[in-house]
């Protein structure tokens, strides 16, 4: 699915990373627990997360993840907005919650790491 | 070549600063994707664990031809049961550490699937050493 796909899915604001709108992303991982994320070795992943700080953003430049979804409406304060402009890291969100954010991608045929 | 990255006690917003620095090097060395992949969660983990569990430290970085080696090296308080802490979903892990997304006590295993070789010392009252080998060679 593309990252414009998704975030129309999701009614989604992109907040940073435009060149990413056209990325395919193979598959779909929801957490707000980061060591979560950092077992997933998969590549072009996107991430959904209400988790709305700084430590979401370092997550995702360990695993090379660089799509975020911020979901329950978590707006991304200024210093996310700049690490992830720094990591060529693609941060959006929605406000919708993290189940129904993930059930309609998945409905849209979003794959799941496992 | 050896590089050195100090690591703050309790400092969150510096939480994968030297991992972050670490990452940058290995880029420049062209050591491949997913290797750098690997290394840079269980240094991240690592990392994550002197902030958030012990008086501060260091890691030191070892990069040869064929292999990483990554010591980290915090001053305390220890591990009393190393056993226990290598268990996954095991965490003494504050409710602070827990809003930050971490304290889900996947660290320490995640970095021994992680790395090729693991080794810990440590001890309860004094400093934990962790030492961890990455090959740089395919197939090893
Ligand atoms: N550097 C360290 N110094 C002291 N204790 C540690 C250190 N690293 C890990 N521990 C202990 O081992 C436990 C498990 O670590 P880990 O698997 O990384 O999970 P978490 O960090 O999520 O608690 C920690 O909760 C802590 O009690
Ligand atoms: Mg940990």
């Amino acid at each position: 699915m593309k990252l414009k796909d998704i975030l129309a899915c999701v009614d989604g604001v992109l907040v940073c990373g435009e060149s990413h709108l056209e990325d395919e992303v193979k598959r779909g991982f929801a957490s707000d627990l980061m060591s979560d994320v950092l077992t997933i070795l998969e590549d072009d992943i996107l991430l959904i997360t209400g988790l709305s700080n700084n430590q979401a953003i370092r997550t995702a430049e360990m695993s090379d993840i660089s799509n975020i979804l911020l979901v329950r409406n978590k707006k991304p304060s200024q210093t996310m907005i700049d690490m992830a402009n720094e990591l060529n890291i693609a941060l959006a969100y929605t406000s919708y919650s993290l189940f129904k954010t993930s059930g309609l991608l998945f409905a849209q045929g979003l794959k799941p790491v496992y | 070549m050896r590089q050195e990255y100090l690591v703050p006690a309790q400092d969150f917003s510096v939480a994968g600063v030297a991992s972050s620095n670490l990452k940058r090097l290995l880029k420049q060395l062209n050591i491949n994707p997913f290797t750098i992949k690997r290394i840079m969660v269980a240094v991240f983990e690592a990392e994550v664990n002197v902030i958030a569990h012990s008086y501060g430290g260091r890691i030191v970085c070892d990069l040869e031809e064929e292999e990483i080696t990554i010591q980290v090296i915090d001053t305390g308080p220890g591990i009393p049961n190393l056993d226990l802490a290598m268990t996954e979903g095991w965490s003494t892990a504050s409710e602070q550490v827990r809003e930050l997304g971490y304290g889900a006590g996947m660290g320490l295993p995640n970095i021994k699937k992680n790395c090729d070789h693991l080794t810990i010392q440590t001890k309860a009252g004094e400093h934990t050493h962790i030492t961890m080998l990455f090959c740089l060679k395919e197939g090893e």
